[in-house]
């Protein structure tokens, strides 16, 4: 067989099922509610870097920092 | 313990030093070797800079060595890079103005300026200054500043960084000068020969070496969002860089090289780089600094993390299929411009789930569209993202394609999503970043960030607008038949009826170029530490 065919053949069956498999897998992880405290955990990364974390407890009625009262999706 | 690292770095120094001269000795050599200018330029500019470099490593060596600084995070090469991100911008659209009037003037094309100044080299020169020279160092600074806030450590690898950025600085110089003295491979946004390609791939890999790194020693549990979109843009860059430029060089002694590939496979290969640059370099990377700074600048987390997973891996998945769209009605088969336009068609839906997860990270905070410059920025900039890529998938269906091809609706298309996506939000990046890297408190005039933001809006109004109309007129008169079938109108017919939008184009560009100019007024201003313009009103708390 000349290499375009076999590579043509791979490509098109277990590879392309493969690549479907891991998609489809990772789209079922993004969404399994066991990982949910985890996502809201990483989706808070950018607001607490070690810089920011100041005194600041975002309650004072002035406040320009704060980080309004929010409700926490994964 | 402090003895013996001394000894390693004075033994380092005459490595270095050995080195160092064996390049100037050997760029020398080449610079009188050279079979062609552009060759014999580039060998005399790396025969100075390895001079000058073995003349300081040469000052400080058996000087005591003073110790590494070791504070929480490395700012310095971010702030290098926010200046060069800011310097070659200017330059990149200085010479996209200029050869848009090139374009409306011929004339422009000065005899005495004959080749170095002409259309044809001048392009490159644009394309690749403000693709890789502008938005390639905002990536680079971006993703330093992002990966060691959200990793919550220092850049790994110590000076390997500076080395990253002052490597990509030769690189552009490189690349810029080639394509003046008429240095290039010919290919699409990787016009740059085979020695240039060596290097940046070094580079590159350094680059990967240091962003790995700095993810790997993370104190943070999870790899944030923004970083998977950083890697998979340098790994993806690295894979495509190297693929592309396979070429074999004529002479070790001059810039020409010959491609492994020919024909038909050689223009698969050509763009599948070139689409997936724009996926990757210009897509998946400012995904990264949209996923930080978005939710930085509204001051809460991304909308959705679960989009954010399935943006990332759908993005991955199809972008990778979707160049062959370039290439409708040519020698490639049909079974595969076919599967890169359906792959085009379906990318569609990841880029509005990202769009909308950035969007949507306002909610609850949208007053700040009114009350931050900075937050309307990023908001125009994922209007844009939406806009070319809905227009994108559109333009690659074949039909469409078939009117619009070859046309300058491409070239409005390429401009909505670069000056309109990567512009705006590199922008409003580098107003975020600016304050925070010199240790100011804010940019020093709001009002000069509200004229940036409304003249390169109209800027891009212009461009975006006039390149629909000359590009469409232009395809219905190259179809255009009479009742012999024969076409009516000549190409001379079609570039004169352009000259109108040709002009519109050009103060287009005049206007998004002004606008930069009021940016780096600014920085330098911020930098300065100048006193703000006015002092800032009471904090006004928005009506519910």
């Amino acid at each position: 067989m000349e290499t375009y065919s076999l590579l043509r053949e791979i490509a098109d069956s277990w590879v392309l099922l493969g690549m479907f498999c891991f998609f489809i897998g990772a789209a079922i992880w993004a969404f399994l509610p066991s990982q949910n405290a985890a996502r809201v955990d990483a989706s808070m990364i950018p607001l607490r870097d070690s810089k920011d974390q100041k005194t600041c407890s975002g309650t004072c009625e002035s406040c320009a920092c704060s980080t309004p009262t929010l409700e926490l999706k994964g | 313990m402090g003895c013996s690292t001394n000894r390693e770095g004075h033994f380092m120094n005459y490595v270095k030093l050995i080195l160092l001269g064996g390049i100037t000795l050997l760029a020398a050599l080449a610079a009188s070797w050279a079979h062609d200018l552009a060759y014999q330029i580039h060998a005399l500019i790396i025969m100075v800079i390895a001079f000058v470099m073995f003349i300081r490593v040469l000052r400080n060596t058996d000087e005591p060595i003073i110790a590494a600084p070791t504070g929480i995070f490395e700012d310095g090469v971010i702030r290098a890079g926010v200046i060069a991100t800011a310097f070659w911008g200017v330059t990149g659209f200085l010479v996209g103005t200029f050869i848009a009037f090139q374009l409306a003037f011929p004339s422009l094309n000065f005899d005495w300026a004959q080749p170095f100044g002409n259309f044809g080299r001048l392009r490159p020169l644009h394309t690749s200054a403000v693709i890789f020279a502008f938005g390639g160092n905002a990536l680079i600074a971006t993703s330093f500043y992002v990966v060691q806030r959200t990793s919550a450590v220092r850049l790994w690898g110590g000076n390997t960084a500076w080395f990253v950025f002052w490597g990509y600085q030769l690189f552009i110089v490189l690349a810029a000068t080639g394509y003046l003295l008429g240095a290039t491979q010919s290919k699409e946004y990787a016009e740059p020969e085979w020695y240039v390609d060596l290097w940046l791939t070094v580079v590159w890999l350094a680059y990967l070496a240091v962003f790995l790194g700095t993810i790997y020693k993370r104190k943070e549990r999870h790899i944030y969002v923004a970083n998977w979109f950083f890697l998979s843009f340098i790994i993806t860059v690295a894979m495509l860089h190297v693929i592309n430029n396979l070429s074999i060089p004529v002479s070790i002694w001059g810039s020409k090289s010959v491609q492994v590939f020919s024909g038909v496979q050689d223009a698969m290969t050509q763009w599948w780089y070139g689409h997936n640059a724009v996926g990757f370099f210009l897509t998946a990377g400012f995904l990264g600094m949209m996923y930080y700074f978005v939710p930085k600048q509204a001051g809460r987390p991304v909308y959705s993390y679960k989009l954010s997973i399935i943006h990332f891996w759908a993005l991955i998945f199809l972008y990778i299929w979707a160049g062959p769209h370039h290439l409708h009605y040519t020698a490639l088969p049909d079974w595969a411009s076919t599967l890169g336009m359906v792959f085009s068609i379906i990318l569609w839906m990841p880029s509005w789930g990202g769009m909308i997860n950035g969007l949507m990270t306002l909610q609850g905070a949208w007053d700040k569209l009114r009350t931050d410059p900075i937050m309307r920025m990023f908001v125009l900039s994922l209007g844009f993202y939406g806009m070319s890529t809905f227009e994108g998938p559109m333009m690659s269906i074949r039909a469409v394609n078939s009117l619009s091809h070859y046309t300058d609706w491409t070239i409005g298309h390429v401009h909505s999503g670069a000056l309109g996506w990567n512009g705006m939000i590199t922008f409003a990046c580098i107003y975020f970043l600016t304050p925070k890297l010199w240790g100011r408190q804010k940019m020093y005039s709001e009002s000069a960030i509200n004229w940036h933001f409304w003249l390169a809006t109209l800027g891009i109004v212009l461009y975006a607008a006039s390149m629909w109309v000359t590009g469409i007129m232009e395809g219905l008169m190259w179809r255009e038949v009479d009742d012999q079938g024969f076409l009516v109108n000549s190409f001379a017919d079609t570039v004169s009826a352009k000259f109108p939008m040709y002009v519109v184009r050009g103060l287009g560009g005049v206007l998004f170029l002004s606008g930069s100019l009021v940016m780096v007024w600014n920085m330098w201003m911020t930098i300065r530490g100048a006193k703000p313009a006015t002092t800032s009103l009471p904090y006004a708390i928005p009506a519910e």
